[in-house]
């Protein structure tokens, strides 16, 4: 069972994830952030407890949909912020932009926009882990969507025979972009109920809960890291924005909207750490810091440089050129 | 058409296959590095559906050698992760129109990820495919495919044409930091050259002038590399002395080479097994034309394939990809411009 002090580190990240997402969607409504944004804000237990759970060694793979896995595992919000302002400070010196925000240092190996493309990929660091005999484990977080795609199956079925130690974490918010889920698929549960055709086992966990989210990847992890294979974790989440930044997601009927809402994962962890007897300014400074962080970092990203044009000729090979000829 | 592409000179020192020198090429580098490892469809106890892999799965067991499902997008998918985080896996895509499959993988996420990340991923792999036709497959198993790759950004791309070439590029393209994709060529397969010496090593985007000549450049890759050859020897005897230069590499593009030979001979002849349309000779073409055209004496031309799905009949496949016979009624009219 998570601990207060750990509890209020895991609210800490998400209140600042919160805020990052806030950030990004202000910056793009005033012009500063081009081309789109797929904000994750209430998806923010997923990232947070799922990371709890994991090693600093271990592989993480996102979506598009992926601010708050670069910064559950460690990018920090200045980094964020340039690379979606197009700064030559950003996570990938600008070249990535918000759906393809990677930290290669802390294991969070990218953010893909073609849908469960990184489904496979998870399964190849896992599979590489026991190559090297490390007990190194790799996770695939996707939406809902990616679980109607061919990869995700032949992903599942590989990381099965292969028993490789790879998390498949679904992170369902009921939604593809503006369709329901449940209009396109032949089963209740997208991701959980599959996981019987792949012999693995499928679980449902309540994604706005960090708590239990980090517990159930703790366990699944665990199972993985012991050499008894891959899993399936369905989070059941909600997205507070629309899919992306063009999307007013008025599909959405408003009493579900609004029952979401009021099953906030930050709403949730400060009822947990209040049970736990946290004054509430405790929550208030940490909410404070959060603010004043993400504000720090919005201003320093927005004062750096925009990235050298010669940049652009840069990193397309391992020598670092782009060559195609001699 | 595959006695064309049996290699001609009849050593005597003992030759050996192409399909030999894949399974070769890629022990060589088992052996070196055991970061290499390998998986596709059929690799492992059967040792691949064109025997490119025979003895791999004895020598290093299943620990190296890993069969896979008929999976394309996990098998590639799979290799790049792998990639990602300390291997070099060498994949195996039967038959490179499968690589429509796991087109994803090759076009938006491999090439991409290094770029798009600012340099802080690598994705060091080969995907081993068996391209091209000459062999009455049919449409869905015949096709050239290296234009698929050519028009994307990030893949270096090899396509040997000779055993010795196949265990040297093999041995750079494992080596290589970056994504590579190997075009191995069915249609040779069978043919027979020159081995090895060890420790052979051919650089990727060194293009190769294998046949010397003064009046024109005849440029090809893999199977068209002993078609070209087989042309000039024709022509030999009628008075046009061809140089035949095997590109061997698409990506990076030995341009220098082919350059440098126009300035020998100021005519170039292109001979591609792929449709015109879209094919890595008209590039070649452009920038010839750009850099190169005050070398130039005559109009280049491109003998290529036909806009059509390989057909699989025999008859029907000559007529619609470049012959001895096509190549040299080109150079005949070149030589006479
Ligand atoms: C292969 C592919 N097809 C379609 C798209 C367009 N697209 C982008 S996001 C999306 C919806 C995905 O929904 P889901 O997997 O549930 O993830 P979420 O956006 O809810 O996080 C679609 C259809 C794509 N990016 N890739």
């Amino acid at each position: 069972m998570v601990t207060r002090d750990e509890l209020l580190t895991l609210y800490e990240q998400m209140a600042v994830i919160r805020r990052t997402e806030k950030a990004a969607h202000d910056l793009f409504l005033s012009g500063l952030v081009k081309g789109t944004t797929h904000l994750a804000a209430g998806h923010e237990a997923i990232a947070v407890g799922a990371s709890a759970a994991l090693r600093e060694d271990d592989y993480v793979f996102a979506t598009y949909r992926g601010h708050h896995h670069a910064l559950a595992r460690g990018a920090t919000p200045e980094e964020c912020l340039a690379e979606l302002m197009s700064r030559a400070t950003g996570l990938c010196k600008a070249k990535g932009g918000s759906m393809h925000l990677t930290k290669a240092s802390a294991g969070m190996l990218g953010s893909y926009a073609i849908v469960g493309a990184h489904l496979p990929m998870a399964v190849g660091a896992a599979w590489s882990a026991r190559l090297r005999g490390t007990d190194q484990l790799a996770v695939a977080f996707f939406g809902d969507g990616a679980t109607n795609i061919g990869a995700f199956h032949e992903a599942l079925n590989l990381a099965a025979v292969w028993k490789l130690p790879v998390l498949f974490i679904c992170e369902n918010n009921l939604y593809m972009e503006y369709t329901a889920i449940a209009d396109v698929t032949a089963v209740p549960r997208p991701a959980a109920d599959r996981a019987p055709a792949y012999g693995i086992p499928g679980e449902v966990v309540d994604g706005n809960d960090v708590v239990l989210v980090q517990e159930a990847v703790d366990r699944l992890a665990r199972r993985a890291r012991a050499g008894d294979g891959p899993a399936l974790l369905e989070a059941e989440t909600y997205r507070h924005y629309g899919h992306s930044r063009a999307d007013p997601a008025t599909y959405r009927p408003a009493e579900e909207v609004e029952r979401w809402l009021k099953h906030d994962p930050l709403d949730l962890a400060r009822g947990r750490l209040a049970e736990m007897g946290v004054p509430e300014e405790e929550l208030t400074s940490i909410d404070e810091r959060a603010t004043a962080v993400v504000r720090a970092a919005a201003e320093a990203a927005k004062a750096a440089p925009a990235p050298d044009p010669a940049e652009a000729l840069t990193d397309v090979w391992a020598d670092g050129g782009a060559a195609w000829r001699t | 058409m595959a006695d064309l592409m049996v290699t001609q000179k009849a050593a005597a020192q003992r030759q050996i296959t192409y399909r030999e020198a894949v399974a070769e090429g890629i022990a060589r580098e088992m052996r070196r590095d055991p970061a290499v490892v390998c998986l596709g469809e059929d690799i492992g106890e059967a040792g691949g559906v064109f025997k490119t892999t025979a003895g791999l799965f004895k020598e290093f067991g299943p620990g190296r050698v890993w069969d896979t499902p008929i999976s394309e997008q996990a098998i590639v998918g799979a290799a790049m992760g792998a990639a990602m985080t300390g291997m070099r896996p060498v994949a195996e895509i039967m038959f490179s129109d499968f690589l429509a499959c796991c087109w994803d993988y090759l076009a938006n996420e491999i090439p991409k990820v290094r770029y798009m990340t600012g340099g802080q991923v690598t994705v060091p792999l080969v995907v081993r495919t068996a391209n091209g036709g000459g062999l009455g497959f049919g449409a869905q198993h015949s096709q050239a495919t290296e234009n698929w790759a050519f028009t994307v950004p990030g893949l270096k791309i090899a396509a040997p044409s000779t055993p010795a070439d196949v265990i040297g590029m093999m041995a750079s393209a494992i080596r290589c930091d970056d994504p590579v994709i190997f075009f191995e060529h069915k249609g040779l397969f069978a043919s027979k050259g020159d081995p090895a010496p060890p420790d052979h090593v051919v650089e990727l985007g060194k293009a190769a002038v294998v046949r010397e000549g003064a009046d024109i450049t005849l440029v090809a890759l893999a199977s068209m590399v002993p078609v070209a050859l087989a042309a000039a020897e024709r022509l030999a005897r009628e008075g046009i002395d061809a140089e035949v230069v095997d590109l061997r590499c698409l990506v990076p593009l030995d341009v220098s080479t082919v350059l440098a030979s126009l300035g020998r001979t100021s005519r170039l002849t292109i001979v591609e097994e792929n449709p015109y349309q879209g094919g890595w000779g008209a590039t070649l073409v452009s920038v010839v034309a750009d850099e190169g055209f005050g070398l130039l004496d005559a109009p280049v031309r491109r003998v290529a394939g036909e806009c059509v799905p390989l057909p699989f009949a025999d008859a029907l496949e000559e007529r619609v990809i470049p012959t001895v016979d096509k190549v040299v009624t080109a150079v005949r009219e070149l030589s006479a411009y």
